[in-house]
């Protein structure tokens, strides 16, 4: 068995703002029909989680659901969990239309955190951060720059951003770069 | 700076999220088609000046194509729908003739 490891092996920016590469983290893309109960079980029965609505992510620690699209939901797993999660997909699934894909290694996960993380990622993203229109639990599929992101915001308010992994030391980099130049303060906290 | 909104993940989606795909609602000509009709679904375009409709996919976020009715000249968006459709809901023609009077169906090749 190889030795697994994660696209930044855990690398960290401090600061007011904290940059951390989450480290290894178990991803399954699962397209398959919403409307299905035994889809939506299998997703809570693997995730811990309640079924996600449209634009939300259920996550706590390493697990959780999230909404891609309207027939697609990432399900995290811990990174040992893949394998075991994949075979009761199948099982559960079995005679349905769905898709089911281990894209752990293919993606990375960075958690933004401190006083002004919701800014960092404004300064960075096409998208409405104002703490009026994003919420914890609510779930954002855009870019970063130059490539392509998705990320929630937790109870904490700490940002976790999924990119993938061919990019992390550039989604890293940029991120660090918008936490190191401080906040704007547009958004009052 | 354009934004449309994704029917699909119902967001307000900003144009460089986006992908434009061209002209809604062309009839797809393929085998067993003339040369005429072939050639016209492949090259011929309505490009009107006002209300046009068009194919946008949401590249960047649920990779969805879905639709548009908007004024090429004053770049207004009137609405966006879902794509499973053959030609744009009611909703659409009402928020089109509330602002467009006299807009007569048009530009739907
Ligand atoms: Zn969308």
């Amino acid at each position: 068995m190889s030795n697994a490891v994660s696209a930044l092996n855990g690398l960290t920016a401090a600061g007011d703002v904290t940059v951390k590469e989450a480290g290894l983290r178990g991803m399954i893309t699962l397209r398959g029909d919403f409307s299905s109960r035994k889809f939506k079980n299998i997703c809570t029965e693997l995730s811990g989680m309640g079924f996600p609505e449209q634009g939300k992510a259920n996550c706590d620690g390493d697990r959780g659901l999230c909404w891609m699209s309207p027939d697609e939901i990432l399900l995290l797993v811990a990174h040992d969990d893949v394998a075991e999660s994949l075979t009761k997909i199948e099982k559960a699934l079995k005679g349905q239309h769905y898709l089911a894909a281990n894209v752990s290694d293919a993606r990375a996960q960075i958690s933004v955190s401190g006083p002004f993380a919701r800014e960092v990622i404004a300064k960075l993203a096409p998208a409405d951060l104002h703490p009026d229109h994003f919420q914890p639990g609510d779930f954002r599929r855009t870019r970063l720059g130059q490539v392509a992101a998705a990320f929630w915001l937790t109870e904490t308010g700490a940002i976790e951003i999924i990119c993938f992994r061919s990019v992390a030391d550039y989604t890293f980099r940029l991120l660090a770069a918008s936490a190191k130049a401080g906040p704007v303060g547009y958004f009052t906290v | 700076m354009l934004v449309l909104h994704c029917p699909y993940c119902g967001v307000d989606v900003d144009e460089t999220d986006l992908h434009g795909g061209g002209e809604a609602h062309l009839t797809r000509h393929g085998p067993g088609s003339s040369d005429d009709e072939f050639h016209d679904y492949l090259f011929q375009r309505a490009n009107p000046k006002g209300v046009h409709f068009e194919r946008w996919r949401h590249v960047y976020g649920c990779g969805k194509y879905f639709h548009a009715a908007r004024c090429t000249m004053t770049l207004e968006v009137f609405g966006t729908y879902s794509a499973q459709t053959l030609e744009p809901p009611q909703e659409i023609k009402d928020a089109i003739m509330a602002k467009r009077p006299d807009w007569t169906g048009g530009a739907k090749s």
